[in-house]
């Protein structure tokens, strides 16, 4: 499950799942539901991830910008998320992809703009069993 | 927080603990009891990096950010170890404002306002994922990150003597287009010339009050006159700059032994390779924006011609001036009598230079150049002008808008998309909006208010009144 959290001037982004991959994915989510609304993004189209970084928290936040990057450049938006993280003792892996659809104006119920995630109130945690992953995203 | 009032206007809390400087805060003593002590502490925070100078600065429309605050002003010394940090700049790289007038009387364009909004909303492309109109290759790309509004001038975009009227002329020589990924180069190439969402606008305005009579004369404004007022930034291309160089400086942070408290003021010192490589990215960010406000003013004037039925030329539409509020500039400053070259980051803070400042074109240098400051949807603006005061206290810095009161959560809330529409209708004022949605993140409460805010300006001593603007209509993203 993903849920927003209050932020004075932007927003905050929560996913927690049963796996890290599900936390990711779900805060991949609560951000494109930030632009849009979310159930009404198909997912027809799908593009390849592949992220690696030294720490787990920079991986969430680097999938996020690459996720805004591909939204620029192909004007997509996403709603699915497929996502395998490893870690191979030197450094963290994301491998995996994003489903989703051109952005259309009329069917998706644009909101904002997100310019890109940010470290502030970053989180990735494991309690009890229960993965969490969330930032600060730019709105 | 421990913040004691030291002058009219001035709240201070004093070095402590970690912090090399003091903190301070411009606002009424009103404005001040309403300011989350989240900002303080970010405010508090960013005292504590190295090099800064002075005081960390809280501009009047202060609110809580993501690292630094916004509305926060902080100058930094190369020499004392001075750190850059993309953070204190934030992901929209020169978003800012641009002013331009027209010799309309507010009054008589009324009733060809929806007409004009219902063209400019097909003339200047606009909202989340939206592609520009104009398309460039990456090595065209290239020229707009080396020479910004300049580049389009020649392109056709705007007049020659539009650039005198921007901020650097509309081109920040440094810019190194080398220093910028292919990623925002790949998100700048479809996105030049579109105004973006969010709190992003134009708006059509009409000047309610003239403070300043001498000044506005040469601001070329007056009582009852229409102009009209955009806000963008750098779209894409700048929130990967900014993206790139904190994960760069993220990684190479511990190697300058430098420590922060929350990740998002990643720096490195300014005259480090990590450093001097962001600020020449950093300043294709401000060329970029700096050209896509200039296409599209270009449009603004087409809009009001095709209505007006006269050629932008004989409708006078100069532009004002052009003001970014999201930017890191070497500034010359005298710190305890000595006159230091300072890296004074701002985010969300205008620069306002008084008069006899080298920074002022020659057109404004008996005045000073004009301080855009927008208010939130539906309420005033206003046009301010530097002081020796703001030079002194400020780093020549004034508010950069209203600031937010209420998250965007918290107003959609209150009130929906439509009803906000409908409130804003019935005062008489034309809206046009890509996302309903987003109309109720920006409704005028979810802002501070701006009258207080410019009061607090006014009080303190930054900043002088010039004009007032009262809204007539606007197009968001």
């Amino acid at each position: 499950m993903f849920e927003l959290f209050e932020h004075k001037a932007d927003a905050g982004v929560r996913g927690v799942g049963k796996s890290k991959e599900e936390a990711f994915a779900e805060c991949a989510k609560a951000m494109f539901s930030v632009m849009a609304d979310l159930k009404k993004i198909g997912s027809e189209e799908k593009f390849d991830v592949e992220i690696e970084t030294n720490d787990l928290e920079s991986l969430l936040v680097d999938f996020l910008n690459h996720l805004l990057y591909l939204r620029d450049v192909n004007e997509m938006l996403f709603s699915r998320f497929d996502l395998y993280i490893t870690n191979d003792g030197g450094g963290w892996k994301l491998r995996g992809r994003a489903f989703g659809e051109k952005i259309n104006k009329e069917k998706h119920g644009i909101k904002s703009d997100v310019k890109a995630a940010s470290y502030h109130q970053l989180k990735v945690v494991e309690k009890n069993g229960k993965w969490l992953a969330q930032c600060v995203v730019d709105v | 927080m421990m913040f004691k009032k030291i002058k009219e206007g001035i709240w201070e809390m004093p070095k402590q603990g970690q912090m090399k400087v003091p903190a301070r805060i411009f606002a009424t003593e009103k404005l001040f009891g309403d300011i989350e002590q989240g900002a303080m502490q970010q405010a508090v925070n960013t005292a504590q990096l190295p090099g800064i100078q002075k005081a960390a600065l809280g501009m009047p429309d202060l609110h809580f950010g993501y690292g630094f605050p916004i509305g926060g002003v902080a100058a930094f010394d190369e020499k004392e170890k001075g750190v850059v940090s993309p953070g204190g700049i934030g992901f929209d790289i020169n978003c800012g404002i641009r002013l331009i007038r027209t010799n309309l009387a507010a009054e008589d364009i009324k009733p060809k306002l929806p007409e004009l909004m219902d063209l400019l909303f097909k003339l200047i492309p606009a909202g989340v994922g939206q592609k520009g109109k104009i398309r460039v290759e990456k090595n065209e790309l290239a020229e707009i990150y080396s020479r910004g509004a300049r580049h389009m001038v020649e392109k056709g975009f705007g007049w020659k003597q539009d650039l005198e009227r921007i901020e650097e002329k509309g081109r920040m020589k440094e810019a190194n287009p080398e220093k910028v990924s292919e990623k925002a180069f790949k998100r700048g190439m479809p996105q030049i010339g579109t105004l973006g969402a969010g709190n992003h606008f134009v708006e059509v305005q009409a000047v309610e009050k003239i403070f300043d009579k001498d000044i506005a004369k040469s601001f070329g404004l007056f009582e009852g006159q229409a102009v009209v007022m955009l806000h963008s930034g750098s779209r894409g291309t700048g929130h990967q700059i900014a993206t790139d160089y904190i994960s760069v400086m993220q990684k190479a942070m511990e190697k300058y032994g430098i420590k922060v408290n929350d990740r998002q003021l990643a720096c490195t010192p300014i005259e480090s390779q990590e450093g001097k490589d962001y600020l020449e990215a950093m300043w294709c960010g401000v060329n970029y924006a700096f050209a896509n406000r200039q296409a599209m003013s270009h449009w603004i004037r087409e809009g009001f011609e095709q209505v007006f039925g006269q050629d932008a030329e004989s409708l006078e539409m100069e532009v004002v001036y052009d003001v970014c509020h999201n930017v890191a500039k070497f500034e010359k400053h005298k710190i305890n009598g000595k006159e230091k070259e300072l890296l004074v980051h701002r985010k969300g803070a205008t620069r306002a230079m008084p008069k006899g400042r080298p920074e002022n074109p020659k057109i404004y240098a008996k005045t000073g150049h004009p301080a855009i400051i927008p208010g939130s949807m539906g309420t005033a603006s206003y046009v301010l002008v530097g002081t020796e005061t703001g030079l002194k206290e400020s780093f020549a810095s004034v508010c950069h808008g209203a600031g937010r009161a209420m998250s965007r959560h918290e107003a959609m809330r209150k009130k929906s998309g439509e009803q906000v529409k409908k409130e804003l209708e019935a005062k008489g004022e034309v809206i046009k909006g890509k996302s309903l949605a987003g109309l109720a993140e920006e409704m005028p409460e979810a802002y501070k208010d701006i009258d207080e805010v410019i009061e607090s300006v006014v009080l303190s001593g930054i900043g002088k009144k010039v004009a007032r603007h009262l809204p007539l209509a606007v197009m968001k993203g």
